[in-house]
């Protein structure tokens, strides 16, 4: 199917903060284009994706009956897939008639890989969420960083150490350092937005 | 020395009261902004930047040349300068041009510029069609998860399970492979106990989804909750909220969407829909240089995916972009049609490749039926037209009045217990009426199908006449009692979905508005159908009736009315004209219903602007003060510009800059004590002449700059703004030219201009703002917000509601 992209979609928040900003994208796009794009090329039509299937009302003392069969598109008519015919040889026009025949395809293959990418996201955001607000409290006693989920109002000290830069003065080159000040970085970004939004009501209210 | 003969175009600067971004001191934290390179200390890029750029002996002229980074960018929650960005847009363009004739690589360059918008529109389609695609799969399988589960594979929904299995004619909707909740757990799907175990059920997994909707919304992207919609206008009308469009936004809006909408609370998909594209468009302008740095470029880019978005919403690609041009950009020009277009295009086809409804289909309720319609008719759709828009107005009211008071009072302060309340009372009150139980797409759906005689749902259960049945064409025939059972079902269902919408469109999780008021109006227009169906069955000898409608025949299609009802009921709310209509007619396939669809949208239109003359996405906009100049209304007070400009008569006088007789000191000091995000630039202080605009944003990064780059820079430096520097004594320090980042060519009107034409200049020129003069001599200011809150003043609404800037 797809192998790199259940690896990717998890791995993408570590990725963002690994490249520049331009680069995040591009790989960010190329994920998402060769997820959603792959599964429905590659899905090969297995023959329980296509149906033709005939509804036909009640006529006369036959009552009403839903057929259906995997043919073609070109066999999907009345003769091909009402089987056995219910009426005999001379009525059989006249019953075709009132039978309504449609052409039906599906891919179950990418209902079955969009909804796994779409579960793996969603728990991939919770585990993210459970380490913010029970994790990474207890590695950053020093700073004050606290509880991203709650509304407190923030004191004067954690405003100001949050504008200050990181007081190291070589650069903080590692990766580890650089996935660490943009994920602060980040966190400043949400409770600035969530100030906005939840406490003043600025915006979006 | 090639300067780009480029002048920073006026900045609308106007006072910004709020300090959104703590500016301590002079020193501005660029890291917070997601769209800008940051320009942190630490990463190095600044001091890399210019290290490439100087060496120590440089002029400082070589040094002003050279365009800093920073300078030209826009603060958050400020606007734009129309003016500067097209300018400049149109100035790179020369560039390229006049390069391309040197060698073959810049020619590419140019042609590969000019493609470059195209292949964006491709991206944009391309993303905007899979995750709609997404959405549409991931929330049509987690609906069906509050009822059950497919014991074939947990992935598929309902209607995927029974695919393949043998269905009876009668039992069309039971099969082995899918099994409720009480069928898995007791055994068995019958009696009281099975029932009371399914409502359960049903509610828990409401809850489950909308508490982990607010909470993934609350914790990672607060901007995700809403709409969208008024806040993109904003924002297409040349406002910056940065974060808005951004990545977490985006992903977090998408998944919150899909628990939003199976959660069963009353709300639509599609105005996030709008906003996720435009998420989209904004992350893949990033590839393009032209685009990310210029926001003139990035708002065409931005209006052509709104119109992506819709039509991935309703398969509608012409009505997205009539409703792209109509409802939410503020410009519009013809290149930008033809591209939203290609857009929308791309991202029909794109969803139509990935098949959410397995019959390449694109929306739901796709209708096929194509039954005539009589002249009569009109009168009752005209009804339709009048519920439509006096039903807008209610619910634009009361959403206003209780979206208002979350915002005041202590209501605003639990959204999360708020969304678990409202989703509980909706699950607990939806589940018992089999109508509401089911999602409101499939309800539509139902109501806009035409009864067969294959259909065997409560709404179709007609007494039915086999002797006289010539093939699926059924006449109007007598209503059996599943269709009086359906009737006050529908009627409940109606009372519910009219209340509790007004309490859902709001909350903090992402909520749309179009299809809660298409069912509203779609289950007014079948009742009204089916009413107008049994009369004329039963009085077919009337004299209205007799002409057209003789006994046998079938003459009134009920799934029409519940069209038109949705369309006039839609148009009420959000004040749609054409957009409307094409959309309407786009999912119908036929063009034999426009002039039921334009008069019920006629006529809710004229009753709800005789009662609000707001749609409820300006009426949002305005409830959040978002300084938006509306492009349509008329300015017909006959005040002048010296009414509303700055200084008043009390007021002190206009905080100017000379043009060099100023030290470093003077300025930082000027800019420390005041707010201002401009100053006008002025010859001396005696003349009063004008020069120039120049912004605060640039001056504080220039003489940041100056003072750490530039030798000599002192606080007693003189700055000055004129080509050649002004004569001084060789002892005094070096000076510090700024002329590079002045605005030469202000806009200016005399103190005599009567507003009407003052507002139409910066609506159509999106000014920021405007100087004001007096014989010549500089007297005043009018910033865009002064113009907002002139024209609230007049229009009798609180002025002091504009915030932002």
């Amino acid at each position: 199917l797809c192998p790199g992209c259940e690896f990717l979609f998890p791995q993408a928040s570590m990725m963002f903060v690994q490249c520049t900003r331009q680069c995040a994208s591009s790989v960010l796009l190329i994920a998402l284009l060769c997820c959603f794009l792959s599964p429905p090329a590659q899905a090969s039509k297995s023959s329980e994706d296509i149906r033709c299937k005939c509804i036909c009302p009640p006529y006369r003392n036959i009552s009403g009956h839903i057929y259906k069969k995997n043919v073609l598109q070109k066999d999907c008519n009345c003769l091909h897939v009402v089987e056995p015919m219910p009426v005999p040889g001379n009525d059989v026009e006249a019953y075709c008639l009132l039978c309504e025949c449609k052409y039906e395809e599906r891919s179950t293959t990418t209902i079955k890989v969009i909804i796994i990418i779409y579960l793996s996201v969603v728990g991939a955001l919770l585990l993210y969420m459970a380490f913010l607000v029970l994790v990474d409290p207890l590695i950053r006693k020093p700073d004050a960083y606290t509880q991203p989920l709650h509304n407190e109002e923030e004191n004067e000290d954690a405003r100001s150490l949050a504008a200050a830069p990181t007081p190291s003065g070589a650069r903080a080159n590692t990766v580890l350092e650089r996935v660490e000040g943009a994920q602060q970085r980040w966190k400043r970004q949400v409770q600035e937005q969530r100030k906005t939004v939840f406490d003043r009501h600025k915006m979006l209210s | 020395m090639d300067q780009k003969g480029y002048r920073r175009g006026s900045f609308q600067s106007s006072t910004s009261d709020e300090d959104m971004l703590e500016i301590a001191g002079a020193s501005l934290d660029f890291s917070m902004a997601d769209d800008d390179p940051p320009l942190d200390r630490e990463m190095g890029g600044f001091s890399s930047y210019n290290g490439g750029g100087m060496n120590g002996t440089s002029t400082m002229m070589d040094f002003l040349e050279e365009p800093l980074p920073g300078v030209g960018t826009y603060e958050d929650f400020n606007t734009i300068d129309w003016v500067r960005e097209k300018s400049r847009d149109r100035d790179r363009h020369r560039e390229i041009t006049s390069r391309s004739k040197e060698s073959t690589w810049a020619l590419i360059h140019s042609v590969s510029d000019a493609f470059s918008g195209w292949l964006l529109m491709l991206l944009i389609g391309l993303l905007a069609g899979s995750l709609a695609g997404l959405i549409d799969i991931s929330a049509h399988w987690m609906t069906d998860l509050k009822e059950g589960v497919c014991l074939a594979g947990f992935w598929f929904n309902h209607e995927h399970c029974c695919w393949k299995s043998d269905t009876t004619f009668t039992d069309r909707d039971q099969c082995p492979e899918w099994k409720s909740w009480s069928q898995l757990i007791l055994g068995h799907g019958e009696g009281a106990f099975a029932y009371i175990l399914n409502y359960f059920m049903y509610v828990i997994w409401a809850l489950l989804f909308s508490l982990l909707a607010v909470l993934l919304v609350k914790g990672f992207a607060p901007y995700a909750c809403g709409s969208g919609i008024p806040e993109i206008k904003t924002i297409l009308s040349g406002f910056i909220i940065r974060g808005y469009l951004g990545k977490w936004t985006l992903i977090i809006k998408t998944i919150t969407l899909v628990l939003a909408v199976s959660s069963g609370l009353s709300l639509g998909k599609e105005g996030p829909l709008v906003h996720v594209a435009c998420c989209c468009g904004n992350i893949l302008c990033h590839l393009f240089t032209k685009y990310r740095k210029n926001e003139a470029k990035r708002r065409e880019v931005l209006s052509a995916a709104a119109a992506a978005g819709v039509s991935v919403a309703f398969g509608a690609p012409i009505g997205g972009v009539l409703f792209s041009l109509e409802e939410v950009s503020y410009y519009f020009p013809l290149k930008t049609l033809w591209r939203s277009f290609f857009a929308a295009l791309v991202a029909a086809f794109t969803l139509r490749s990935i098949n959410p409804f397995g019959n390449s289909r694109l929306v739901l309720f796709y209708v096929e039926f194509h039954m005539p319609w009589h002249l009569l008719e009109l009168v009752p759709f005209i009804l339709l037209g009048i519920f439509g828009g006096l039903w807008g107005a209610f619910f634009i009211r009361s959403n206003i009045a209780w979206c208002r008071r979350r915002k005041t009072t202590k209501l605003g302060k639990y959204p999360v217990l708020e969304v678990f309340v409202v989703t509980a009372i909706t699950a607990v009150l939806a589940f018992p009426n089999e109508y509401t139980r089911m999602s409101t797409s499939e309800l539509i759906s139902e109501l806009f199908n035409d009864c067969g005689i294959l259909d065997s749902s409560k709404l179709c259960e007609y007494v039915n006449d086999f002797n006289s049945t010539k093939g699926d064409d059924l006449p109007d025939r007598a209503a059996g009692p599943g269709v009086y059972t359906a009737m006050w079902q529908l009627a409940l269902a109606l009372i519910m979905k009219v209340f509790i919408t007004i309490f859902t469109f709001g909350m903090k999780v992402p909520s749309g508005l179009f299809i809660p008021s298409m069912a509203v109006g779609a289950i007014a227009g079948r009742l009204l159908g089916v009413a107008v169906e049994q009369l004329a069955y039963y009085h077919h000898d009337w004299a209205i009736f007799s002409g057209w409608c003789s006994q046998g025949a079938d003459c009134i299609t009920p799934g029409l009315y519940a069209m038109v009802g949705a369309a006039a009921c839609l148009g009420g709310v959000t004040r749609m004209t054409v957009s409307l209509v094409v959309i309407m007619f786009e999912l119908t396939g036929g063009l034999e219903y426009i002039v039921p669809l334009m008069a019920a949208a006629m006529t809710s239109k004229w009753v709800a602007d005789a009662i609000g003359r707001e749609g409820i996405y300006d009426a949002h906009i305005r409830l959040n003060g978002y300084p938006f100049l509306e492009a349509k209304e008329e300015f017909s007070h006959k005040t002048l510009a010296m009414d509303v400009m700055r200084p008043r008569r009390n007021d002190p006088p206009l905080t100017v800059i000379t043009q060099d007789s100023m030290t470093v000191e003077d300025v930082e000091t000027i800019i420390n004590e005041t707010t201002y995000s401009g100053y006008p630039v002025v010859v001396s202080r005696e003349s009063q002449r004008l020069v120039g605009f120049v912004l605060r944003r640039d001056l504080i990064i220039s003489i940041e700059n100056a003072r750490k780059k530039q030798d000599g820079i002192v606080s007693t430096s003189i700055i000055y703004f004129t080509d050649h520097s002004p004569p001084l004594p060789p002892s005094s320090p070096s000076m510090l030219k700024l002329r590079s980042i002045l605005d030469l060519s202000p806009f200016t009107v005399t103190d005599q201009t009567p507003m009407e034409i003052v507002v139409d200049i910066f609506r159509k020129l999106g000014l920021r703002q405007c100087l004001v003069t007096h014989n010549g001599k500089l007297l005043g200011i009018i910033t865009k917000k002064d113009v907002l809150k002139h024209i609230a003043q007049l229009a009798n609404q609180d002025p002091d509601s504009i915030l932002f800037n």
